[in-house]
């Protein structure tokens, strides 16, 4: 190996990428790039977007990959309309996020097929069996285009325009293959085939892995999912933009991180209609935000001492106790305890309760015990031996194979990706504030639950810059709500693809308005679907245990991951 | 002897004792009820009473979450609420360890026969507490395309708790209603479960079986359902 040889190497990183200007992507460029692939263009309020045809969907998402930089897809939507199917691919940048585009591959309405994109993006995978199973198009060359939400015997597409909801549906109980059945050893190997859940304590939820182990190592694992998907997105789809959307986006996420979820959907439809938030709404919005990724972290590092070391004594209470007070926190600013439903298009539903320099106190009070409280987790979980040698290099996430399979948050942060929608997509009063994104270079279990403890001090600083800045606020100037009309009607055929940072990562909100009430498509982009879809890249070939600490360590919500 | 003078007697008996049993080494022992008690150790009562008493006041839980309202559920065990101080404690993750399953969260298509599977394989007597809106009518999915429309129409409930999510107070406030109920030998309710787990061999014939039946073995387990007549 000669010395020039990493200089080579670093210049091939640092090749010039197609689009890339000093104000953003220059979509010229990419149509360029794209040549006769593109036979159409569209925009869409978040960016620019190319129509092509649906044999040439890998090719196209290869040059967009490669030449023009564009690392992370973050969200398939599938969509019917009166005359054709169409998938969108919504492309990004991990080191930029704000530099987007989006591939429309419309197909024909009486064969919808296209081309998969799974070889150029691992994630497309389960997106395309969602958008098979929901819209029913067909995706060519799919390595296994099964179900993935609905159960295998369900009969058709529920999302599509001609389901009728009445039909009667019939669904196997033996679609679980029975771990006590003959069957269960391989005919010539050693290997053993077990189900762990849905109904199972260490699967945070209803989660089905199919589990193929050699010994006591995992040889195969599959994530089942699909167990409480309640059909958020017929749910939103049904619901007016102004206000009956907004209580659903607290049960995508129901760790306590409502707040985070609201604002996704606050977010994509006030960029969708145009609608201004005030300053001071955003400083509380930030505020109480925080407060709930606190909450979530809280519960992912209880939960996942409870996993790791099955222990439901000490430090899960101890978790409970702290988020105990943040909930108290947000009751008091939201009247509730989970379901908050506290922001309102251009604003917040209320101020902040009275005496306000009583409630600032009591989050001070708060914020001052919280260094110590995160020394004792520091104590019980991080700095104790036996919990280094249940987490250390154990479930390895490296950080291409977490771009390919679009892995943000914490799950990203952990393995090195510097990804984090706060300061890289700015919204909210994010980029008034000081603060750090934390970032851990382990790749592995122990890197993920730093990264989340870390993240609390982190939001912690926030917090208390945000309760500075509200106590010195002009009573004059406190307008939580601008003007908002009355029936919202966005443009007719005004799509959005927006995202925010939620507390498992990028949460993003597809809305296409037919220019009524309600959206005429309303497409989720939860980040533990995606994070969810490394658990196989984490534990094939490691021990069993350690496979539901990687699981405990990817903090996946089911309400989220099934939507 | 009159019967005035056999009960003076009687009460100076029971004081005798009483103060024997009161002192000495083993008076650790002692307490407020044994002191109710007087002379007699004995308590008449009827065994099913007593069994009653026994199992309101000691119920294993299952460890059940399914969604949102498992989060409140969580609560309830945790640190200050603790379920545990009125005898309904640390959740059990074994049906067969338990005695009482909270139903916490929605029931969709596909975990619905799980759902039963695992009532099932509960010992009796057993008991359920629905919690949440989403067990009584579906909540606020009520109108989706996949939403069982409650826990009722798989499995039996004895108490519902409504809420979305209840609070942890209201669900202790159900659980203590439960295991009242329970002491009292009151038994959970019979109701009709519309979604019975059942061989596919012995669904009706009609056009979706017939499509299916290729695919699906006659002996295998099926729920069947009938989206247009349920609530």
């Amino acid at each position: 190996m000669s010395l020039e040889d990493p200089q080579d190497q670093r210049g091939a990183q640092d090749r010039e990428l197609v689009g890339v200007t000093e104000e953003g992507v220059d979509y010229d460029a990419l149509e360029d790039l794209l040549g006769e692939k593109v036979i159409g263009r569209e925009s869409h309020v978040n960016a620019e977007a190319f129509v092509i045809r649906p044999d040439e969907v890998q090719d196209t998402l290869f040059a967009l990959r490669d030449e023009a930089g564009f690392d992370h897809c973050s969200c398939l939507t599938a969509q019917e309309y009166e005359d054709r199917y169409e998938s969108i691919y919504h492309l990004k940048k991990y080191d930029d996020p704000t530099q987007e585009v989006g591939v429309v591959v419309p197909t024909s309405k009486r064969a919808p097929r296209s081309q998969t994109a799974e070889p150029v993006y691992r994630t497309a995978d389960w997106h395309e069996r969602e958008a098979y199973d929901l819209i029913g198009i067909d995706y060519d060359e799919h390595p296994d285009l099964r179900r993935i939400l609905l159960p295998e015997t369900w009969q058709g597409h529920p999302m599509g325009m001609d389901y009728n909801q009445d039909q009667p549906q019939v669904v196997t109980f033996e679609s679980h293959t029975n771990p006590l059945a003959e069957d269960h050893k391989g005919e010539e190997s050693d290997t053993m085939f077990i189900n762990i859940g849905p109904h199972h304590p260490a699967t945070h939820g209803v989660l089905h892995l199919k589990t193929v182990l050699d010994g006591e190592q995992v040889a195969d694992v599959k994530p089942d999912i699909g167990y409480l998907h309640r059909c958020e997105e017929q749910m939103a789809q049904q619901g007016k933009y102004r206000k009956e959307i907004m209580p659903y986006p607290d049960r995508w996420d129901y760790s306590s991180a409502g707040i985070l979820n609201e604002w996704a959907y606050a977010r994509a439809a006030e960029d969708l209609a145009d609608i201004d938030v005030p300053e001071y709404a955003q400083v509380v919005r930030t505020m109480s935000a925080e407060l709930s990724r606190m909450a979530g972290h809280m519960l992912a590092v209880g939960t996942f001492a409870l996993d790791v070391y099955g222990d439901f004594t000490a430090i899960f209470q101890y978790a409970f106790r702290d988020r105990e007070k943040i909930l108290n926190l947000l009751e008091d600013l939201t009247g509730q305890r989970l379901m908050f439903n506290y922001l309102r298009l251009g604003g917040l539903a209320w101020d902040l309760p009275e005496p306000r320099e009583e409630y600032f106190d009591t989050v001070r009070d708060f914020l001052d015990e919280l260094p110590q409280n995160v020394e004792e987790y520091h104590d019980l979980i991080s700095s104790n031996e036996i919990f280094q040698i249940r987490c250390v290099d154990t479930g390895v996430l490296e950080p291409d194979v977490a771009k390919s399979y679009g892995a943000t948050g914490p799950v990203a942060r952990g393995s090195g990706i510097d990804y984090d929608l706060r300061r890289d997509d700015p919204y909210g009063y994010y980029p008034e504030l000081d603060w750090d994104v934390i970032t851990e270079d382990g790749c592995d279990n122990y890197a993920r639950v730093l990264c989340r403890l870390q993240e609390v001090e982190q939001s912690a600083r926030i917090i208390e810059q945000c309760v500075d800045l509200l106590e010195d606020w002009p009573e004059e100037d406190r307008e939580i709500q601008s003007n908002v009309p009355r029936t919202l009607r966005p443009d007719e055929d005004a799509e959005i693809y927006r995202a925010v940072e939620a507390a498992k990562g990028e949460l993003g909100i597809y809305i296409r308005s037919d220019g009524t009430d309600k959206p005429a498509r309303f497409k989720i982009r939860s980040p533990c679907f995606s994070n969810l879809q490394t658990l196989p890249e984490l534990s094939e070939g490691e021990y069993i245990p350690d496979l539901v600490a990687s699981l405990g360590s990817l903090d996946i919500i089911l309400g989220e991951v099934d939507r | 002897m009159s019967s005035q003078e056999r009960s003076a007697d009687t009460e100076a008996a029971v004081q005798s004792t009483q103060e024997d049993r009161m002192q000495g080494a083993d008076d650790r022992f002692n307490s407020k009820l044994r002191e109710a008690f007087g002379s007699s150790p004995f308590i008449l009562t009827k065994f099913d009473q007593f069994m009653n008493w026994v199992r309101g006041s000691s119920m294993f839980m299952l460890q059940f979450g399914i969604a949102c309202c498992s989060i409140e559920m969580m609560a309830t065990y945790a640190i200050k609420h603790d379920l545990d101080r009125f005898g309904a404690g640390i959740p059990r993750a074994s049906p067969r360890q338990a005695d009482v399953i909270i139903v916490p969260g929605t029931i969709v298509s596909k975990f619905a026969p799980r759902m039963k599977r695992v009532y099932d394989q509960m010992p009796e007597p057993k008991f359920v507490v629905s919690m949440g809106s989403c067990t009584i009518s579906g909540g606020p999915f009520q109108k989706g395309y996949n939403v069982v429309k409650g826990a009722e129409e798989v499995i039996p409930c004895d108490i519902h708790v409504p809420g979305c999510p209840p609070r942890p107070e209201a669900l202790i406030y159900g659980v203590a209603k439960l295991q009242e109920r329970i002491a009292n030998g009151e038994s959970s309710p019979v109701t009709v479960k519309p979604y019975e787990l059942k061989q596919f061999g012995d669904l009706e014939q009609d056009e979706l079986v017939d499509h299916l039946a290729q695919d699906i073995d006659e002996e295998t387990l099926v729920m069947r359902y009938n989206w247009a007549d349920s609530p």
